[in-house]
């Protein structure tokens, strides 16, 4: 591959990876709201 | 009396299953087509410059606007909009938000269906020791209805309705138990097989398997920006257009996901984390499968070729026979595993389609779900009829024009103006901002008021306006020649030549050129081609198809044609006959909503259940 196409590649592709992977593990770690909120599985655990 | 309770089982499901609505056949085949038309690696810069200005903030509206409009038990787009702004109109404005999901479900669902067939033709070996040409040719055959590939007859009715009960089955076990179990499952497996697509398509080597490229020759093509197309407003066009469909924005499903969350529950990373997994897997993985492997194995010349027919050629036309290169055992799992990842992205797509209708349905008229859900696919497989039976008269690509891209852009444009200007951006911020679990940076404020309905508009004009050739520096105040495919042009049918009338007794060439091939197909499908060299010095070659019971050929090999000139005598339907009944049909189903929308309407004054 060129360099030019290298570079463009690698910084969008990590980027994208990166912000994609970054937004998921906020979506997994950050604590549920306290209920009720609008998940049904986490229902029972709670009470 | 049922009543629309719905809810999600978990927040990762929900996330899973917004991404799964934007995943969709366009992050593998639209997207790298789209990139090597529009200037390889510097499509990307505009591509991401409309994702945040234009993808991201439709996102936060329509999540947003969806949670409003949950509070007040509203799970699709007429009486959400209404509930943000009390004018008439809006819930008229709303009907595009389950117009487009239906009609777009109807052909979306054919493609489902091809996909379930070729998994299964993989499997079966169909594919194994036939050339380019007859791969291609098995999916023309496999498109005539009459003509069957595994002994079922009408197999391709067979396998949409199949795909279309599956969908319908699905709905019935509601979100959580159907909607979000798929995506759970369908999500995960779709990216392993897409990371395995792409590993075997960047390590591609010259000179193994038949391969006359390495992998990263098509990577390279894709990736080598060229920014003097930057400047080009037909790049940026179709950056924005492809932001648009890939995104699933302007159709109203996103709303209706979101307004079965709680007022508290946050908007803004759900909706940053579902974008962004839709662009992992249309950056990453979309662009590193068909052009790599395509470029491995035929060459760049033929891939440009290729890519001039649309992804779904390049998808079916040509990737089982390129698989086939890699032996038996590979190409099976090659194929399910290009065909699977396909399904998975047009299931958990064609179920979000499904889900304003049935949500209106289950508000307003207190229908069942699974009641709904049988509702939904028996319109859908009805409106999808004319597409299967008249795909080659172009019904297919009627809807998808009208319908997947003509109404998003509109329904998209409407409800930007109602979020920041009519509802308010005060009110607007408050909503986005509510519960949310990230900092929504303050300039997206700015954007979504000011920069993304000026962004909409000018893709809006563009569609409308769009000149011939996509040579924009031929516009100017004397006037312009459009572009076929601009909304005037289509109005216009400016495509169909000299065949513009619905019934005629003769059929006229449609371009000048040599007939230099008459021949017929499996199935008694007769045609005769066409060629010309072109100014560019491209061959150009025209293929009409005839019915010798019916028609008498007017020319033979050899002989030279003009535009206009009689080639076949006898009673002829234009295309253009089928596409104003395709439309008629289009407008009729949304006509039809707008009127159980207004007896909604009443019955809800009747009931006093309108917000004063």
């Amino acid at each position: 591959m060129n360099t030019s196409a290298l570079i463009m590649m690698i910084s969008v592709e990590s980027i994208v990876a990166l912000l994609t992977i970054w937004f998921f593990y906020k979506v997994l770690t950050t604590k549920p709201k306290p209920e009720p909120d609008s998940f049904t599985k986490n229902d029972e655990k709670k009470r | 009396m049922a009543s629309n309770t719905e809810a999600w089982g978990s927040r990762v499901g929900l996330v899973l299953a917004m991404a799964g609505n934007a995943v969709g056949f366009g992050n593998f085949l639209r997207f790298p087509v789209q990139a090597v038309q529009n200037g390889g690696g510097a499509f990307i810069i505009p591509y991401l410059v409309s994702f945040l200005l234009m993808g991201i903030p439709l996102l936060f509206i329509e999540w947003s606007s969806g949670r409003f409009g949950g509070k007040y038990r509203h799970h699709s787009t007429p009486f959400i909009l209404q509930s943000m702004d009390r004018r008439w109109i809006w819930k008229y404005v709303g009907v595009f938000g389950i117009f487009s999901n239906i009609a777009i479900a109807a052909y979306y669902c054919y493609i489902e269906s091809w996909t379930m067939s070729y998994m299964i033709h993989s499997i079966i070996g169909t594919f194994d020791g036939l050339n380019q040409t007859q791969v291609a040719a098995f999916f023309s055959d496999y498109l005539d209805v009459k003509t069957s590939t595994t002994g079922i007859p009408y197999e391709a009715l067979v396998f949409f309705v199949f795909c279309i009960a599956l969908n319908a089955w699905i709905l019935s076990k509601g979100l959580s138990s159907g909607v979000e179990k798929v995506a759970m499952i369908g999500m995960p497996l779709l990216i392993i097989f897409g990371i395995f697509l792409a590993i075997k398509g960047i390590t591609l080597k010259a000179g193994v398997h038949g391969a006359i490229n390495d992998g990263t020759v098509g990577l390279n093509f894709l990736w080598t920006p060229d920014f003097t197309s930057l400047a080009n407003p037909k790049v940026w066009l179709a950056a924005a257009g492809q932001i648009f469909f890939t995104l699933s924005v302007g159709m109203g499903s996103i709303q209706c996901y979101a307004s079965y969350l709680k007022k508290r529950d946050d908007v803004a990373l759900n909706a940053m984390s579902a974008g962004w997994m839709n662009e992992f897997v249309e950056v990453v993985l979309g662009s590193a499968i068909i052009i790599p492997i395509g470029i491995g194995y035929l060459g760049i010349d033929k891939i440009i070729e290729l890519t001039n027919l649309g992804g779904l050629g390049l998808g079916f036309r040509t990737m089982p026979f390129l698989f086939e290169q890699w032996g038996p055992a590979l190409s099976a799992i090659a194929g399910v595993a290009f065909f699977g990842l396909l399904f998975f992205a047009g299931i958990t797509s064609s179920l979000a389609m499904g889900t304003p209708g049935m949500g209106f349905m289950m508000d307003e008229y207190k229908w069942s779900r699974p009641k709904s859900a049988w509702a939904f696919g028996l319109v859908v497989m009805i409106l999808g009829l004319p597409t299967i039976f008249f795909f080659n008269e172009g019904v297919f690509d009627e809807y998808d024009y009208w319908a997947g891209t003509i109404s998003l852009v509109i329904f998209a444009l409407l409800e930007a103006i109602l979020f920041s200007w009519v509802f308010g951006m005060k009110k607007g911020w408050k909503e986005i901002t509510d519960g949310a679990d990230i900092q929504v940076p303050l300039v997206y404020r700015f954007i979504i008021k000011y920069i993304t309905p000026v962004a909409l508009i000018l893709v809006f004009t563009g569609a409308l306006l769009r000149p011939v050739n996509d040579d924009w520096s031929s516009i100017n105040l004397k006037g312009w020649k459009l572009h076929n495919e601009s909304i005037i042009g289509q109005l216009q049918h400016k495509g169909a030549g000299p065949n513009r009338q619905w019934f005629s007794r003769s059929f006229y060439a449609e371009a000048d050129g040599i007939v230099d091939s008459v021949y017929s197909t499996k199935g008694n499908n007769y045609f005769f081609r066409t060629s010309a060299i072109q100014k560019s010095g491209k061959l150009s070659s025209k293929v009409y198809r005839y019915n010798p019971s019916k028609h008498q050929l007017l020319v033979e090999k050899g002989d030279v044609v003009f535009t206009g000139q009689a080639v076949y005598a006898g009673p002829v339907i234009n295309r253009v006959f089928y596409l104003d009944m395709a439309r008629l049909l289009l407008l009729t189903v949304f006509l039809l909503i707008s009127l159980l929308v207004y007896i909604a309407w009443n019955k809800r004054i009747r009931e006093r259940r309108i917000r004063r």
